[in-house]
């Protein structure tokens, strides 16, 4: 070990009955740098990042802090250590006030009452400290994820936090805020803090970091110093241990009549009038900000909520106003909110994938359990659903194999068109590839796919046609051919800024 | 993937056995035990007034369990049983006409049910609040309806009912036999069951994956009214007449006998047979205690740790698992 390390993982290993998530971890973090950890789902940067904040003990092993080594019995340990984790998932309370947030667990009292002053003040410091505008007295509900986020980073600097832990940080947020928490984070690090950056989206790693260490299979195959002769392609093959030539691997199809036309489409979410058809074969991009109308469009598609205008699904007119009138004429949607509005988590991965087909299979009202598994099974097996039994609650399986599972109800139905909103959010990149050559053979098969997406690169590299949205509105339909990233962030950043974007 | 240390196959098939038949090893434990330890208990006489005494509960218990599975709750169940009990009474002694009474009971808890259902699925109001102000009302329709007082019924073929025996076993024994196997096809082998346990798993993707998760709701709620309802016609048999101010914590009986039986109560969770143990350990106890000349006001003590313990087990088993 160096003796400039601030932060040193000492051969930590951790087990979980079965599973040894973590094994002989050994490395070092500088003070004012930016490391990225990457690896798939399920490699242990996770568990690395529960360890770092004290959630966690290790089975084995130890950390050093500034040269000191220490144990943490709680959270609360490590951040009076001065480590602060920030969650994918952020840890506010949605009903108080920004300031009571902030404070909470060290509000400055008086007499016995809270000061609500000095409470403001300090608030209000570290708020423009980071360059927001906001009110300590605003309800934390109000705030958008990336001001929730400045919240956090607010919170770990209040109790002066040396090293700071991003977990997925930028997977809800626009382009605009990505920018600035990269500068907030930029910052950071010229103050000398010590900095742990977790994402999926390599791009932002070139961007923004100083060193990597690369996790597969809760071992660490790779600690890199600098970044000099690291290119993505590269990470990507340390990552899952082989390489992935081409991980879109698009190919020309031959495309049929229109399988959905919707013509004037209008409903909670849009600001217009949304109009477009896609062809039997096609695979139809919509890409936008958070907040376009993306997903709402798609649930409205869906009949999640009500809608107005024409429907036609292979030319005929067709009318619905729930997900189950949707499936009617062939229609299906792999949610965004894959926790919330896909899957049922203690329910088995065979109950999730039969919930919707098993109604086909019932006889005499009677459900029929051996064509129920003969179906789990052929998808368990078509799909490469990686689980240790159909029997297992679907909520233990990694986020991949949950799509995959999803993909299976509806493709267990006869379905015409398959909308995809977010397909492989927080999905690792082998299984993310997974996930492209089944959108490809279902296009094939004549199925029209909708996919919705954040990504830029994914939606440049599997859509045959992109559709640009911007608050509210289809603005633009390009072809493959001419799309490219400058371009559609053109057409999806609000007006003013497209300028200033030019 | 994650690398498993060594696969310790015979550990885990113990472990999963016990999972899944663990409260039903307690329960053939304790029965042995009192069988040996307690005079009387494992008599043919004895264990008849015991099916019996746990008959009511049992019968209620098969639809709280669709309740509970779906995410939802039901107070109200005690309130319907007096309700079917009064109105099948008042409308028996004004027609003179056993079906007819019958026929009021059912009609009046099914609607309490529907009405329950309809409120909760549609107006979107929690469960608990809506079977509790239901609760209020059919009480008070109850006390209404009967005057206060029991109301008595003069139909001596009407007692058939709850105190005929068919083979040596009282009717309701039977009744409730029936109800454990068909609402247990219910949940297991029909559309209707396993939909019930997606609703309780998570609301929103039910409704993503095309189950009409408001009508389930409102058939949930109006079966619960229409067995409550039965439950409370046979109880009216079998004391001979309709009597607003019984079944008073009944609901809670119900709900802790599923709750014993492994139901989580967050919904998505539930067995049929875990339910017919759990009402089983719950009659069981109290049997025991009375044989043993324990007071009333001790059993209570007991009820209520049993209840802690069972659902302190399940939280270890979950963390384990």
């Amino acid at each position: 070990m160096s003796n400039q390390d601030y932060l040193h993982f000492h051969g930590i290993q951790k087990a979980f009955p079965g599973v040894l998530a973590l094994d002989g971890i050994d490395f070092g973090l500088r003070e004012g740098s930016i490391n990225a950890l990457v690896g798939e789902n399920g490699a242990g940067k996770s568990t690395l990042l529960k360890i770092l904040s004290g959630a966690y003990a290790p089975t084995a092993g130890h950390l050093e802090l500034a040269g000191r080594p220490c144990q943490f019995r709680s959270t609360r340990d490590a951040l009076q250590a001065g480590i602060a984790v920030i969650y994918q998932e952020l840890n506010l309370v949605p009903d108080l006030s920004v300031e009571e947030n902030l404070m909470l667990g060290h509000m400055p009292a008086r007499f016995g009452c809270i000061d609500r002053a000095a409470m403001r003040k300090a608030v209000r410091v570290e708020l423009e400290r980071l360059g927001e505008h906001i009110d300590p007295t605003t309800k934390v509900r109000r705030l958008s994820i990336a001001q929730r986020q400045m919240l956090e980073i607010a919170k770990a600097l209040m109790l002066d936090a040396k090293v700071l832990a991003f977990d997925e940080p930028t997977s809800s947020l626009t382009e605009r805020e990505v920018r600035k928490l990269f500068e907030v984070i930029r910052d950071l690090k010229r103050k000398g803090c010590c900095i742990i950056y977790v994402s999926h989206r390599l791009e932002e790693i070139f961007e923004l970091c100083d060193a990597v260490t690369i996790f597969r299979d809760g071992r660490l195959v790779e600690d890199r110093k600098d970044m000099t002769g690291v290119d993505p392609a590269y990470l990507v093959s340390r990552m899952v241990g082989r390489s992935i030539e081409n991980v879109y691997s698009w190919r020309p199809r031959p495309m049929g009549d229109f399988a959905l036309e919707v013509e004037g489409l209008e409903g909670r979410g849009l600001r217009g009038p949304a109009s477009f058809s896609v062809r039997r074969g096609e695979i139809l991009g919509f890409f936008g900000l958070v907040g376009a109308g993306r997903s709402e469009l798609m649930k409205l598609l869906f009949g999640a909520s009500p809608w107005s205008g024409q429907v036609r699904v292979n030319g005929r007119p067709a009318s619905y106003h729930t997900p189950r009138g949707a499936l009617g004429h062939g229609i299906a949607l792999c949610p965004e909110d894959r926790k919330n509005e896909g899957i049922f988590a203690v329910r088995s991965v065979a109950e999730n994938i039969n919930i919707s087909v098993r109604r086909t299979f019932t006889r005499f009202g009677f459900i029929h359990p051996r064509q129920e598994q003969r179906n789990a099974e052929s998808f368990q097996q078509r799909l490469n659903i990686r689980t240790p039994s159909l029997a297992q609650p679907i909520g233990k399986l990694s986020g991949g194999n949950q799509q995959k599972a999803i993909l299976a109800r509806w493709l267990s139905e006869d379905i015409q068109v398959l909308l995809m909103d977010e397909p492989t959010r927080g999905i690792d990149v082998g299984t993310k590839n997974e996930i492209y050559s089944i959108m490809y053979e279902l296009a094939e098969r004549g199925i029209a796919v909708i996919v919705v997406s954040s990504d830029l690169p994914e939606i440049l590299g599997v859509s045959d046609r992109v559709m640009v949205m911007r608050e509210g509105r289809i603005v633009a339909s390009v072809d493959r051919a001419d799309a490219t990233q400058d371009l559609l962030l053109r057409h999806a950043l609000p007006q003013s800024e497209a300028q200033a974007h030019a | 993937m994650e690398p498993s240390i060594e696969p310790k196959d015979m550990k885990r098939r113990a472990r999963s056995l016990w999972e899944d038949a663990g409260m039903f090893l307690v329960f053939a434990v304790m029965f042995v035990a009192l069988a040996v330890f307690v005079p009387f208990f494992f008599s043919v006489q004895n264990m008849i007034g015991l099916a019996l005494s746990v008959s009511m509960v049992g019968m209620v218990a098969c639809t709280m369990l669709f309740c509970l599975a779906s995410g939802d709750f039901d107070l109200s169940v005690e309130g319907t049983v007096v309700l079917a009990g009064v109105l099948c009474a008042v409308v028996m002694n004004a027609t003179g006409s056993v079906t007819l009474g019958v026929l009021a009971g059912l009609a009046g808890s099914a609607l309490v049910g529907f009405l329950n259902g309809a409120i909760i699925a549609k107006l979107k109001i929690n469960a608990l609040i809506t079977t509790l102000a239901m609760l209020y009302i059919i009480r008070g329709v109850s006390f209404i309806v009967s005057n206060g007082s029991a109301v008595g019924i003069g139909q001596e073929s009407f007692f058939q009912l709850g105190n005929g025996a068919l083979l040596g076993l009282p009717n309701p024994i039977w009744i409730t036999a029936v109800l454990f196997v068909l609402f247990g096809l219910l949940l297991n082998r029909t559309t209707y069951g396993r939909n019930t346990l997606a609703i309780g798993g998570n609301q929103d993707a039910a409704r993503l994956a095309g189950i009409p998760v408001d009508r389930i709701k409102i058939i949930i709620f109006t079966v619960q009214g229409l067995v409550a309802g039965a439950a409370g016609i046979i109880l009216a048999s079998r004391m001979t007449s309709g009597q607003p101010n019984s079944s008073v914590g009944f609901a809670l009986d119900v709900i802790s006998a599923c709750v014993l039986g492994g139901v989580s109560l967050t919904g998505g969770i539930g067995t049929m047979s875990g339910v017919v143990v759990g009402v089983l350990i719950m009659g069981t106890v109290q049997n025991a205690m009375n044989l043993m000349n324990i007071p009333t006001f001790y059993q209570y003590l007991a009820k209520g740790g049993i209840l802690l313990l069972a659902v302190m087990f399940d939280q270890i088993k979950q963390r384990k698992g």
